[in-house]
């Protein structure tokens, strides 16, 4: 028995207003359904329908180190904040370097079946910058990794990073580059600037992030390969950017929600919840973000969620860990950072979270967007609802949110994966019943 | 509505009697120190201190000084933090000399308590002496004036307000508050 | 006052009364007795976890002079540096029934994260966080200027028009961030002097100036010269060449001393390295104030205790 839902009166991304009825694990129809006999009737009046939430930069932490995060409870986490496709950083214990380790990642993530688990590779044996990890054979493991990236720490030797960027070239593989200058980062703390003179925080200079994607575009000019640059936070950093597109260099670029909405002045109550990598930066950079998004320099949103437990964020700001939990944020972030200003659209939204993280990721079946035919990925989203975000809102096993306590608009009502639904009225569904509902997808598949 | 009980004359009057009955109990203004305690009592040992100086002329010219007790209070964690003023000794300090205290209401007689603990640490005096311009009664503390202005009967509701030119710019005592 | 973090922020009228306050205090010091009863039964944990003997013994003796029992917690050798968290830390000097917590940490903003926690309820005093504040050493700068300036009569001054020139180690320097502030709150004009390389990157924010000549802004006559403490292994960090570089370039040596009018005051928080930032002639002058600020810095300590301890915590009436 498959699960048949039909959403009454949803917003398409394009603004049109219609019935989308999902069928085993398609998009069935869309239009103005009669007949539907057996579905279950979702009222999507004033809701937006988009195509399922691709993340292309998540930490799961497992294997490693799960009083943080596990495959289970991050997928959670991700089917909450609508998303249906996640990339696993590879930056767990054992990290993910070997085709052993990005294997079992994906595994868990099927078996879980909140969300596509698609793990990224290390690009250097145990992310230390030494020696190129086995990238051909995690590319050919059955985890068909496309995408690997050192995050957290910068591939900074250039000649290693070179070689990174040619070898990925023959299995159609992209570099992610973490763009932190190792020497001029040493001990930083927070955005170099006036503010961290004034509180005594070592500072993180824009150039650090800056130089090393100067540099990593020209590379990957040279050798004619495809680069990707994480975490995207200056206004430096997106004019280089546009410069290397303008010269057609084949560069993509991502923008966190939070370096779209929150400026280093938060840092002045030296609260841990807002320390992160690469820091939060001034205004007038989160303006920069913003416009590079909306002009498309900067081509999608990636939520850099990363948990951490209590006891490393409840401690002196130095000795906090790096990282905010992004994942059920996202979408009102977004939202609140570039919609109800103006300088995106919800097709736009659709672009920059969904289609085009899959397209950089090389993950199949989500270009065509909410359309009849393509794969029941669907997150319904409620853009009227402004709430005080507090910790029920979020659904993996961390609660280091920037965002507790503060008011965001809309929220993510259901999301549908493969055809099921892993989120209902708002609500996570159980962990045994999306379970149940993945495992009958694999078979059904399979036979 | 503030009620006057004292006028300026009337305050020149018991100032100007207290001064006598201090030079006559002392036999004298030798080894004699008026020690005001802050905020008014400062300025009212300063005028005793005139009068004897006029009364007296071989008196010292500085008999008088100023000695806080904030810091000796039993209130402190009870109100707001107070701000203490400075203390201010004549020459000579108040080892072996006759030390007379002067504060404006004489009320529960803490303050006076606070007093005699402040004054130990400032040496030893050979005798301690209070005077005061108004004793409103309400004692909590076994202390009694030497010297007292007016005896102004009051209930606890009541407000007893002392003003001196130098601060208030007019000399008066008011009453206020009550069941009037 | 309920904590003192910092003097950034911290109101002129304020920072004026503690002054005044630390005037009463210092004339208790040259008493016979030399201690008061106000903090009976309250106690004070000295809680550093960085070695300062100096600042240790002086918040100590502050504590101590108004009867606060005193409790010494270094962290040197103790769960602290064996991964005890801050919290863990806090948790158990509220179990203690500390009333106020002297915390002297390497991290800036720990005495912030400790007081705005809700892991106590103690008042926190700042005795030097990281490269952030040194609320109490700016203080008590203050208060020695002051009492060079005015003497007997410094109740209620302020420094306006008061030129200081602050030299050297800007960029890790406590002291002169929270000199930075509290002077220039207190009406004075602040000039700093350091190699560029020691300055913050961006200093628009500041009530100062910074220039890199020292040579220059000693012969504007200041009247208050304030050297840094700076550290030998700032040179392994490529911040200068080597000591005898700095030392030629930003050191008050005999000859830029005796440039000096005999009226500019030469300051230093302390400990020095003569010979590298100050000669031995200028720190031993009449016109060298060191002295003094150890013994400012006990009247300025019990003032802040006396603030932060005493009331209802309500503030101050």
């Amino acid at each position: 028995m498959t699960e048949r839902f039909l959403i009454t009166g949803a917003t398409l991304p394009t603004g049109e207003h219609a019935d989308i009825l999902l069928e085993g694990d398609a998009i069935a129809e869309i239009g103005r359904i009669t007949d539907a006999a057996g579905a279950t009737v979702i009222d999507a009046d004033g809701l937006i329908a988009l195509p399922g939430l691709v993340d292309l930069h998540t930490h799961l932490r497992e294997p490693g180190f799960e009083q943080s995060e596990t495959v289970l409870t991050g997928t959670q986490a991700a089917a909450a904040g609508g998303f249906t496709a996640v990339f696993a950083m590879a930056n767990t214990f054992p990290v993910a370097d070997t085709a052993g380790v990005v294997e079992q990642e994906a595994t868990l993530g099927r078996t879980a079946g909140y969300a596509s688990v698609q793990p990224i590779g290390a690009v250097t044996v145990g992310l230390k910058g030494e020696q190129l990890a086995e990238l051909g054979a995690m590319a050919r493991s059955r985890a068909n990794v496309r995408v690997f990236s050192d995050d957290g720490f910068c591939v900074a030797d250039p000649l290693l990073m070179r070689r990174a960027l040619e070898y990925v070239k023959a299995f159609d593989g992209v570099i992610a580059q973490h763009a932190q200058e190792p020497r001029l980062t040493e001990g930083a703390q927070m955005n170099e600037g006036a503010l961290s003179g004034e509180l005594g925080l070592t500072g993180w200079p824009a150039v650090a992030e800056e130089s090393i994607i100067a540099r990593d575009v020209l590379l990957a000019e040279h050798v004619g390969s495809r680069l990707h640059v994480c975490h995207v936070s200056t206004a430096g950093s997106v004019e280089v950017i546009r410069w290397a597109k303008a010269r057609g260099i084949d560069v993509t670029a991502e923008v966190t929600p939070h370096h779209l909405l929150l400026t280093e002045e938060l840092v002045t109550s030296y609260d841990p919840r807002y320390k992160v990598n690469p820091p939060l930066r001034r205004a007038e950079d989160t303006e920069a973000l913003r416009a590079g998004l909306a002009d498309g320099t900067i081509d999608i949103v990636a939520t850099d969620h990363a948990p951490h437990p209590v006891e490393a964020k409840e401690s002196e700001w130095d000795a906090a860990a790096n990282g905010m939990v992004g994942l059920e944020s996202a979408l009102p972030v977004v939202h609140a950072a570039v919609v109800e200003t103006g300088l995106l659209d919800w097709a736009d939204v659709a672009r920059v979270l969904s289609s085009e993280p899959a397209r950089i990721g090389r993950l199949p079946g989500r270009s065509e967007g909410v359309a009849v035919g393509a794969v029941a990925e669907l997150t319904l989203y409620d853009p009227s609802a402004a709430s005080v975000f507090d910790v029920d809102r979020l659904a993996g096993r961390s609660s280091n949110s920037p965002y507790l306590g503060r008011t965001l608009p809309g929220r993510v009502v259901a999301t549908f994966h493969g055809g099921y639904a892993t989120v209902l009225d708002g609500t996570v569904r159980p962990a045994d019943e999306v379970a149940r509902l993945a495992a009958r997808r694999l078979e059904a598949a399979r036979g | 509505m503030a009620r006057a009980v004292l006028s300026q004359a009337d305050i020149s009057r018991a100032l100007t009697r207290i001064s006598h009955e201090i030079l006559e109990s002392n036999r004298g203004a030798s080894d004699l120190v008026i020690l005001g305690i802050p905020t008014r009592g400062v300025f009212l040992a300063r005028r005793i201190a005139e009068t004897i100086a006029r009364i007296e002329p071989d008196a010292l010219a500085d008999l008088a000084g100023a000695l806080d007790v904030t810091m000796y209070r039993d209130d402190l964690g009870r109100t707001r933090t107070r701000t203490p003023s400075p203390t201010q000794l004549p020459p000579g300090g108040i080892d072996g000399r006759t030390v007379v205290l002067v504060d404006d209401v004489l009320y529960s007689g803490r303050t006076i308590r606070a007093a005699f603990d402040a004054l130990a640490d400032l040496g030893r005096a050979k005798a301690v002496r209070l005077a005061v311009l108004v004793d409103r009664g309400h004692r909590e503390f076994p202390i009694r004036a030497d010297f007292v202005g007016k005896n102004l009967p009051s209930s606890a509701r009541e407000r007893v307000n002392v003003l001196l030119s130098e601060i208030d710019g007019e000399d008066a005592v008011t009453i206020e508050g009550g069941d009037a | 006052m309920k904590h003192l973090l910092g003097t950034r922020g911290l109101p002129r009228d304020a920072a004026i009364a503690l002054l005044d306050i630390a005037e009463d205090m210092a004339a208790v010091q040259e008493r016979e007795v030399k201690k008061l009863p106000t903090l009976r039964g309250k106690t004070v944990v000295n809680l550093f976890f960085e070695d300062s003997t100096r600042t240790r013994i002086s918040f100590e003796a502050a504590a101590k002079r108004l009867s606060a029992d005193v409790i010494t917690f270094s962290a040197k050798g103790s769960s602290v540096s064996k991964g005890e968290s801050l919290k863990d830390t806090a948790q158990t000097l509220q179990a203690m029934g500390a009333d106020g917590v002297v915390i002297r940490h390497q991290a800036s903003g720990a005495p912030q994260t400790l007081a705005t926690s809700g892991w106590i309820d103690a008042g926190v005093v700042n005795a030097g966080d990281g490269t952030h504040e040194h609320p109490t050493q700016a203080l008590l700068d203050a208060f020695t200027i002051r009492r060079r300036l005015h003497g007997a009569d410094s109740r209620g001054r302020d420094l306006d028009g008061i030129r200081v020139v602050i030299v050297g180690d800007v960029l890790h320097s406590r002291v002169a961030r929270s000199n930075v502030w509290l002077l220039s709150t207190l009406g004075a004009e602040v000039e700093l002097v350091a190699p560029p390389t020691l300055v913050p990157v961006e200093l628009s924010a500041w009530p100062a100036r910074a220039t890199y000549d020292l040579d220059a802004a000693l012969a504007n006559a200041p009247d208050v010269v304030m050297m840094l403490r700076i550290q030998a292994e700032r040179m392994h960090a490529a911040f200068f060449p080597n000591t005898r570089e700095y030392s030629r370039t930003w050191g008050l040596d005999d000859a830029r001393f005796h440039r000096l009018p005999p009226s500019t005051m030469v300051m230093h928080p302390g400990p020095m390295n003569r010979g590298l930032e100050i000669a031995a002639r200028a720190a031993d002058s009449a016109q060298s104030t060191v002295r003094e600020q150890v013994a400012n810095g006990v009247s300025v300590r019990m003032a802040a205790l006396y603030l932060l301890l005493s009331g209802d915590r309500g503030g101050l009436s």
